[in-house]
């Protein structure tokens, strides 16, 4: 079973996006994503200042197993990434939605946020 | 449906994560396959192989048969248990399978082949045997376990009868013994010290049961392909196919042509040799952070290569792969990974031995 916290947002992805206290757009994998890649070890992040559309490729997570690109579930500009992960990717596998997180964005077009999806919805997504 | 082994009850409980395989339905990893590998390299570790396929060959003419159709030459085979490995090849010198010889007796030899590509491989030895007196029997009702780690032994050894300890204790690598019903053979594909051992399927229970009380930890495919590439150790489909020969896959050591022994691909391998043998399978170890996957190109100053087999090398703690490469390539390459070209060193493989990185590889 994948732990899908109540207070964040979610894609059809399985990215999560949590607006922070400064308005911005935290985004990380969610349980179910980690669980699916396996170990990660390899995390190819943005670069502060970036701009991307919603849907850009924007990062890269690296299992084990596999590749998988990380397509930005919201349009903005990179402002922060957690670079924590250069040297532990691991701590997605650990803590996918704490200190796994993976870069913030300053949101572009608040309005994106009303196509994601609540945990209700995801839980339903993934019971498919 | 895929099939699934007698230990699929045993899978689920130690919460596997089940994947098709070669139409089985097989263990990836029971959680963290890092830490399964780990468990291997330190410890012990144990693999449900039931998928992989046994196959005796019986009769008088059986050494015969097989010095015909596997391009290794079972003449090496000279004490009962012993094991040999081999490509056996199509006409034009392609492999169509990699494979473990047992020898038992004179009237009966065990290969095992790939789970993969049973049809093909029945298909193929059938059709190869119809000009020799033998009998080709598959072993399906076997179940098989490898047991692998520098404690795999002991475990086993202490789970065997007082009676049937010290033949096993006294084994040797690459070495089999049939104790009742059953057949231990110090075989593995983790580069590890350990155990294959082929028995029923209440056995098998009995015994992977035991080996968990044990502390022996379960591992799933993902961590035996990260095993197996860190011990240099070729994946059929992967690292080579029917369009490629060993000789250009690596294994030149396993094709006997001292002598004449006729076998079937070795006119093909010939006139290889004559013309030159252009491309050669190495290691790559990635100078940087990243990882390499198979179908990456290859960049050389003598012309592009391809990766069969890459991944991340949970003791080197960077990306290892095996690359399929221009002969004349020596020393550094660079990888294209998403149109970015990345710094490696060409290696011999293997990577890792016994739980230590090899010699020239860091």
């Amino acid at each position: 079973m994948s732990d899908i916290p109540s207070q964040l947002r979610y894609s059809d992805a399985h990215d999560w996006i949590s607006i922070e206290e400064n308005g911005r757009a935290r985004i990380g994998i969610s349980d179910h994503a980690q669980q699916e890649l396996g170990d990660l070890v390899y995390v190819e992040l943005p670069t502060i200042g970036d701009e991307f559309s919603q849907g850009d490729s924007c990062a890269v997570v690296e299992s084990v197993k596999a590749a998988s690109d990380i397509y930005t579930p919201v349009s903005g500009k990179v402002t922060a990434i957690n670079e924590d992960l250069d040297a532990d990717p691991s701590i997605i596998n650990s803590d996918p939605y704490g200190g796994g997180w993976l870069f913030e964005i300053e949101l572009s077009d608040d309005s994106e946020l009303g196509g994601l999806l609540d945990a209700e919805a995801y839980t339903a997504l993934l019971d498919v | 449906m895929p099939k699934r082994t007698s230990l699929f009850d045993a899978h689920v409980t130690a919460n596997a994560r089940m994947v098709d395989f070669g139409g089985w339905d097989m263990p990836i990893n029971y959680g963290s396959q890092i830490e399964e590998h780990h468990a291997v390299r330190q410890g012990a570790g144990m693999f449900d192989v039931s998928h992989m396929t046994v196959v005796d060959i019986q009769g008088p003419r059986s050494r015969g048969f097989l010095s015909y159709l596997l391009a290794n030459d079972v003449a090496k085979l000279k004490t009962p248990g012993r094991a040999l490995y081999s490509c056996m090849l199509n006409e034009q010198g392609g492999v169509l399978d990699d494979l473990i010889t047992y020898y038992l007796d004179e009237s009966c030899f065990r290969l095992v082949v790939n789970a993969a590509t049973r049809e093909k491989d029945l298909g193929w030895i059938e059709l190869q045997a119809q000009a020799f007196d033998i009998a080709v029997l598959e072993r399906s009702e076997l179940a098989m376990i490898a047991i692998q780690g520098p404690l795999a032994r002991q475990v086993v050894l202490d789970w065997l009868p007082g009676d049937q300890v010290s033949e096993v204790e006294e084994l040797r690598p690459f070495c089999a013994a049939q104790l009742g019903e059953l057949f231990i053979a110090r075989t593995g594909y983790t580069g590890e010290d350990g155990f294959e051992v082929s028995l029923s399927p209440e056995l098998a229970t009995i015994f992977w049961n035991y080996c968990l009380d044990a502390g022996v930890a379960p591992c799933g495919l993902g961590a035996r392909d990260t095993l197996r590439l860190e011990a240099g150790m070729n994946l059929y489909t992967q690292d080579m196919d029917e369009h490629v020969t060993p000789l250009e896959s690596g294994l030149s050591w396993t094709v006997a042509l001292d002598d004449e022994r006729a076998f079937i691909g070795r006119d093909a391998l010939q006139q290889q040799i004559v013309a030159g043998i252009d491309r050669k399978l190495v290691g790559l170890v990635l100078q940087g952070r990243g990882v390499l996957r198979p179908g990456q190109r290859v960049v050389t100053t003598s012309g592009d290569g391809v990766i069969t087999s890459g991944s991340f090398s949970p003791t080197l703690q960077r990306a290892v792969g095996l690359a399929r490469i221009p002969q004349k390539a020596m020393h550094n390459c660079q990888v294209d990974i998403r149109d970015k070209l990345f710094d490696c060193n060409i290696v011999r493989p293997p990577f890792v031995r016994n739980g230590g990185v090899c010699e020239g590889i860091l």
